[in-house]
């Protein structure tokens, strides 16, 4: 309401359970979807909370996602640097036409039909996780044997990642997307994976190879510093996000059997019960930001040129203006709109994978292990509650 | 219902392909939109609309041009 002027806020945080946001979101988008709010480095900006105005946001080019202009909502050892220029080939980082660029070389490796050709591996990876995690017997931690090596497996089989470099990838991509990480920790992580990108970019100039990385080294259109920050990129895109979607999407179905009944009773089920999970889960509790380039007026508030902007997903996807009985997992719902993906020339590059991975690997853990359970208390799982992309640190499991 | 593409702001993200196959697909050499029918046939209508509505990059227009499927 255009009447109503509150004090400008900081960033909520404070979960009142493992599924749902800070509950101060929903109450600040039925007053204000657009709100006042005071960033770590004492910028002022605004958090934007309603769906609409968060889709009218990510879709309008007078909305600039270049680093330099942004400002990181939470306190961030990294929030200084952040404001230079991204880096050649950091494309989330840029507005067109050097996103569009970027983005153009990449977009036929991530076709829905691309995807579906890779089903049959996704199949394979899953069934060996599985077979690896019966054979240690239970209990388990679902992350660690199957969570995070699936979406890890893919992506490094989809960059062309040697077999032998895999885990030192998760170990340095973990540090790069924890909040608590020290400067020093996030330097040392950055240049490991960098050193690594240059090595394997040189052996694919030398043996060209059939892979997304190998097919970029050819296209001759990449500088290798470009073709090494593209890389890291999808790579630290692939791993977190996925993982997360199959830890905490595998227990929001172990705490609401009757979801969980109704996706094994009905197979079909299955990429309704992916979609609603990500609308539900909204595992990106940070951002996406922007950084106004002119002066907008959004949901009766003038945004000033260069205020920055915060977009909450959450909070979009739980709107009861766009879903019915939002707080409510139901994965009989057409969920699709959701914005967990983003919106706008930004949207997730890898999002018909994630489905892909998600519509293959939760059905199949649940069919492998009809019995699934969880091995503790559910108060007693840990959560990433420090984490850029939200989800379990690990889930014991037994069966 | 009449349907046109831009395929230069197109970003590829398949949202089309996904929702209304028989009407869009994807390129293979640049993942950018292509459309496959102009003018589906009223069946698909609802489906076309959901495409719209979730492209992101704003690269499809649906025009309600009164044929009877269109309501
Ligand atoms: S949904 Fe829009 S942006 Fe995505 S491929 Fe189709 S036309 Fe292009």
């Amino acid at each position: 309401m255009a009447e109503s002027h509150p004090e400008a806020i900081t960033f909520p945080s404070g979960r009142p359970g493992p599924f749902d946001p800070p509950a101060s979101l929903g109450a600040l988008r039925e007053e204000c979807p657009v709100t006042p709010m005071v960033y770590p480095d004492g910028r002022t900006g605004w958090l934007v909370t309603g769906y609409a105005a968060v889709r009218s946001v990510l879709a309008d080019p007078r909305f600039s996602a270049r680093r330099e202009l942004l400002s990181v909502p939470v306190p961030s050892p990294l929030a200084q640097e952040m404001r230079r220029p991204a880096e050649p080939g950091m494309f989330i980082r840029m507005d067109p036409p050097d996103h569009t660029r970027y983005r153009r070389l990449l977009t036929a490796q991530f076709t829905v039909r691309r995807m579906r050709q890779l089903e049959p591996r996704v199949r394979e990876i899953t069934a060996e996780c599985l077979a690896a995690m019966e054979k240690a017997g239970p209990p388990q931690d679902l992350v660690r044997e199957f969570a995070l090596p699936i979406p890890s497996l893919v992506i490094c089989e989809l960059l062309g990642v040697p077999y032998a470099d895999r885990e030192e990838f998760q170990r340095a991509t973990a540090v790069l997307v924890n909040l608590e990480a020290t400067a020093d920790d996030l330097h040392a992580a950055i240049a490991r994976v960098g050193v690594f990108f240059t090595e394997l970019i040189a052996r694919k100039r030398a043996e060209p190879a059939d892979d997304l990385l190998g097919g970029l080294v050819e296209s001759g259109e990449l500088t290798d510093e470009e073709l090494a920050n593209i890389g890291f990129l999808l790579l630290a895109a692939g791993h977190e996000t996925t993982a997360n979607m199959l830890g905490l999407g595998t227990f929001a179905l172990l705490q609401n059997p009757e979801q969980l009944a109704a996706l094994r009773a009905d197979p079909a089920l299955a990429d309704n019960a992916v979609e609603e999970l990500l609308r539900y889960l909204s595992i990106i509790h940070i951002g996406p930001v922007r950084a106004a380039l002119a002066d907008v007026e959004l949901e009766g508030r003038l945004i000033r040129a260069g205020d920055v902007v915060t977009v909450s997903v959450p909070a979009a996807n739980r709107d009861p203006a766009r879903f019915t009985d939002p707080e409510r997992l139901d994965v009989t719902r057409d969920a699709t709109g959701h914005v967990t993906f983003g919106h706008g020339v930004h949207q997730c590059l890898g999002q018909q994978l994630a489905r892909v991975e998600m519509r293959i690997a939760l059905p199949m853990l649940f069919d492998r292990f009809p019995g699934l359970r969880l091995a503790v208390p559910a108060a007693e799982v840990p959560m990433r509650d420090t984490m850029s992309i939200y989800g379990v640190r690990a889930l014991p499991i037994s069966w | 219902m009449k349907v046109t593409v831009d395929a230069s702001v197109c970003i590829g993200a398949g949202m089309c392909a996904l929702t209304a196959p028989a009407v869009f697909d994807q390129d293979e050499d640049d993942g950018t939109v292509v459309l496959l029918d102009g003018t589906p046939p009223p069946g698909l209508h609802a489906a076309v609309r959901q495409a719209g509505r979730l492209c992101p990059s704003g690269a499809i227009t649906v025009l309600d041009t009164g044929d009877p499927g269109d309501r």
